[in-house]
This record gives C-alpha cells, structure tokens and sequence, in this order.
C-alpha cells in the first residue's frame, strides 16, 4: 500500500518508520526540537502543505498533516517546492546539500542541525522506507 | 548544483613577496608562539611592515583551537581593527585566524553556529591572507574551520564558503622548517583530503582532479620530504599538494577517516593527520565492500592496481599503509602506545562523536553503530576490515 506524498498518511508512516529505526534512534538520541516541512507550490503541485513531526531523544512523539504553519510550534521550518521534497524523498538531493544550496529553506538554529548530520540523513533514509504515491 | 570557491593562490619559492604588494593600512597576525620562536612571523611580519602595515601579532593559538582562544582573538581584533587577517601556520592557526575574522565582523555569533548555510556577510571588515607552514591541512583554501569544544573534548566541523581566505601564499620555503614526525603528520592529511575528496558522496568534476593529482604528488614525494627536510623539491610539491587536496575536498567534502580522526583527536590528543592516517585504510576497506567503485578508480589512475571493484579498493587501502611504513607512521592506534584499557573506556564516545561529524554526510557507506564500532576496534588492532 502506497502513501500519497503529502498527506497526514505519509507523515504518520514516517513517524512508524523512524521509530522502528535503531540507526535513528541512536543517531538522535540527545535530539530535541520538533520540524514543520512546507511543500510549496510549483509546477508540479499548486497547493501548500504542512507536516509537522515532533522529535524528541531519538524517537518521533507526534506526526501530523496541519492546515497551517501556525497551527503548531516547531523548532525548525524547513520550507522547499514540491519537486525539492520528492527530490529528497527518491534520494536524488541530499538534504544538508539542498540547505547550503537554498534549495531547501531552513528556519532555526543551524548550529544545532549540523552537529546531527548522521540523524539528518536516517531521517531521509527513513522516508525512502515508506512506500510513496506522490500526488504529481 | 554546487559551488567551487578558491583563494587567490600565490605559490613557489618565493611566493611571500606577494606580501609586499598587498594593499591596507592594519594587519593582525594570528599564529602560535612556536612559529614566533622559529622567526616565521617576523619574515611576514617584516614584509608586511615594509608594505606600509601597522602589524599586531595574536600568538596564542594553541593545537587543536578552543572556543575561548577564537573569542579572545576576536575581542583583540575588535580593539585593533584590522583591514586584513593574516594567518600564519599549520591548520590550528589558519583555523583559528578564519574563526576570529568571523567573530570580528559578527561578534553577533557564537563560534558554533559558523555553518555552512547561514550567510555572515564577511568583507565588510577585513580580508585575510593564509600563508601555511605545514603540507598541510589545505586550510589557507578551504571553507573549514575545526575548534574543539573542550567541555564536551568533540571535534567541531564549522565552516562557511565566505570563510574562503582571499589569498593563499604557498612559499615552500615556510614549511622547510618541518622536522621529519610533522612532515609525516601533516602529509597524511593531506593524502586523507585527496583520497576522501575523491571519492566521497559529494565529489564533483572541478575537485576530482585536484584530489587525483594531489595524491599522486604526496605517494611520490612524501617518503623524501620526510627522509630529507632540505630536499626543496619535494617540500614544493608536497606544499603545493596539500594546497591542492585541501582546494579539492572544500569544495567535495571528507568522509568517515576523518570523522574517526577528528573523535580520535579530541579524545586522545593523537595529532590530526596521524589519526587519519591510521584510520584512512580501514575506511576505504569498510567502503570496498559494497561502494568501492570510485576507489578502484583512483587505485587505477594511480598505478596501484587495474582489478578494479574491491579488489582495486582494497589496493588503494594497502598502499596507504605501505606509505605510513615508509615514512615511519603507525597503522594502527595500538602502534601509537595507546592502551586497550584507556582505549575501550572511551569506545562509546568515539562511536558518538564520530556517528555525527559533519563528514559523515558523506559517506558512500554509512557505518551503522555497531559497524562503526567494529570499525574502531579495527582501527586499534591492525585487522583489515572484513565487514
């Protein structure tokens, strides 16, 4: 069974597949702060989505499909053009990669994303695990 | 996309004259008290002085740079003022000289948060000018700046394309002075960042043949730079080679050798570019199992071997070995006097520190924890990898 990408389906199966994830769960086990992804518009996709996924100490506490950005606080916004997400999902745009290019847009403390480099990259391994649908 | 950044490079015998034409009224040095007492500073001290610069000299730079040695740099250049920064030494001068032109001109940051995404808008300020006394970290070329948290003894990988010196001198002559452990030493960092620029996950065509040429120059001229401190044909080309590996892996990255290296020398204090040394062929073994394409190519292209796969992988691994044999290096960390005991009480926090450097990014085979830590005790025994 495949996930449309974006949906509150696919970010839930993310949520599972992390937490069912040791490399992750090692990798982010001093983690603490939650990410909002925003799928923007573009010529694939003409709506704007938001997933929200809350982390916390090497495991996923929260996953949600959201209306809005303001719905919930996050820590970290990470904003990119549709195309850009499925980019990193099908492992064709490393993510620290799509952020030094501006490909993806990062609010939040960088300091704190760069000392888990490791975490960053099973999280984008994690997304491969979901069986994907996307929508455009 | 991606980007390629380079310093103006100035190179060759001579190439310190270049200071005599370079244009501003003041020029904080940044530099260690050892490179003082050897009288290298004065000659670009003197240099600087005669093109007209009011010079301050900031020494306290000590291995392996801390936070609070860039932040009491910074503070010095912010009561001086510089128009340029030059640094003057091995990577923990150069580093820390990047690291205190960026406080300076942000004294908004932290030292942490010197990241490769976030604009610093440097230039407003003060230039700066790397001239390098090892071959060599490459820092005189690269965007990276390395401190040590010394609370949490990590290694941090920081860095920012603006943090690129504008110009690079690479006189071989201000690294003759290197007695034979050091030439070794920092001549294994350098055949780290080729190797690893070579063949990480984020190689590119520009950097490619900069990191191929600047190992084919340190396996051929290593052994006599070592054996032979006065031998200026060699100090060139391996001067120039270190400056090269560094251009390549900037603007690449490096990889697993360097993370092991990096967790090995905060824990242990192993100098920089013995710890990747040793570390260096048991990572290409880890990669030949399942990703060793770019390493057989490199072993292809440098003569060590047409098998190709791991086989040519695994070639590549034992000629570096061979060459830490030559110029005398340990292959393994027992063969640094480390004990087991002292060793396996820090085994956790090598794995931790090592699992998220920032070169693990790019890793063409990501160790998982438990492979990362076989990985080390390897590293410690000697035994070629054979997982």
């Amino acid at each position: 069974m495949a996930f449309k990408f974006p949906s509150d389906e696919w970010i839930k199966e993310l949520a599972n597949q992390l937490n069912a994830n040791q490399a992750y769960e090692r990798a982010a086990k001093d983690w603490e702060g939650d990410f909002i992804f925003v799928v923007e518009p573009d010529e694939a996709y003409d709506k704007t989505a938001y997933l929200f996924l809350g982390l916390y100490h090497g495991k996923c506490t929260g996953a949600a499909m959201l209306s809005g950005e303001g719905e919930r606080e996050a820590e970290f916004i990470l904003r990119a053009p549709y195309t850009s997400w499925r980019n990193v999902i099908e492992g064709k745009l490393d993510p620290i990669q799509g952020m030094m290019t501006r490909k993806l847009q990062v609010k939040g403390n960088m300091m704190k994303i760069m000392r888990y480099p490791k975490a960053a990259k099973e999280i984008v391994a994690c997304c491969a695990l979901v069986p994907t649908e996307f929508v455009a | 996309m991606w980007y390629f950044v380079s310093p103006q490079i100035v190179f060759g015998d001579g190439a310190m004259t270049a200071l005599d034409d370079l244009k501003g009224s003041r020029a904080l040095i940044v530099t260690d008290s050892t490179l003082v007492r050897l009288g290298l500073v004065e000659q670009v001290k003197a240099r600087l002085e005669r093109a007209g610069f009011q010079v301050h000299i900031f020494d306290r730079v000590r291995p392996d740079p801390d936070v609070e040695t860039v932040l009491e740099g910074a503070e010095v250049a912010r009561t001086f003022e510089p128009d340029w920064i030059v640094g003057v030494g091995g990577g923990s001068p150069l580093d820390a000289a990047k690291a205190i032109w960026v406080l300076y001109e942000r004294p908004d940051l932290h030292p942490a948060e010197i990241n490769p995404i976030t604009p610093l808008g440097l230039r407003r300020k003060a230039r700066m000018v790397a001239v390098p006394t090892t071959s060599g970290t490459g820092s005189e070329a690269t965007m990276g700046i390395v401190l040590t948290d010394r609370e949490e003894r990590r290694k941090m990988g920081l860095g920012n394309r603006e943090a690129v010196p504008d110009i690079a001198i690479v006189d071989p002559r201000m690294a003759a002075a290197m007695p034979p452990q050091l030439t070794a030493d920092t001549g294994l960092d350098a055949l780290a960042h080729a190797i690893e620029g070579y063949t990480c996950a984020w190689h590119t065509d520009f950097a490619d043949g900069l990191c191929f040429n600047a190992a084919r120059l340190i396996f051929r001229y290593l052994p006599a730079a070592v054996a032979d401190s006065a031998d200026l044909e060699a100090r060139e080309h391996m001067h120039n080679a270190a400056t090269c590996a560094g251009l390549g892996f900037s603007n690449s990255l490096t990889s697993i050798a360097h993370s092991m290296g990096h967790a090995l020398g905060a824990a242990f204090h192993i100098h920089h570019g013995r710890a990747v040394g040793i570390c260096l062929p048991y990572t290409i073994e880890f990669a030949a199992g399942q990703a060793p394409e770019r390493y057989a190519d490199l072993a292809a292209l440098l003569g060590f071997s047409q098998a190709g796969g791991e086989e040519g992988a695994r070639a590549l691994a034992g000629a570096v070995r061979d060459l830490c044999r030559r110029i005398g290096n340990p292959t393994c960390v027992a063969e640094t006097g480390l004990s087991r005991a002292d060793y396996e009480t820090q085994l956790d926090k090598l794995v931790d520190d090592a699992f998220n450097d920032t070169s693990m990014m790019s890793a063409v085979r990501s160790p998982s924890y438990d492979e990362f830590r076989q990985l080390f005790i390897y590293a410690y025994e000697g035994k070629p990898v054979d997982f």
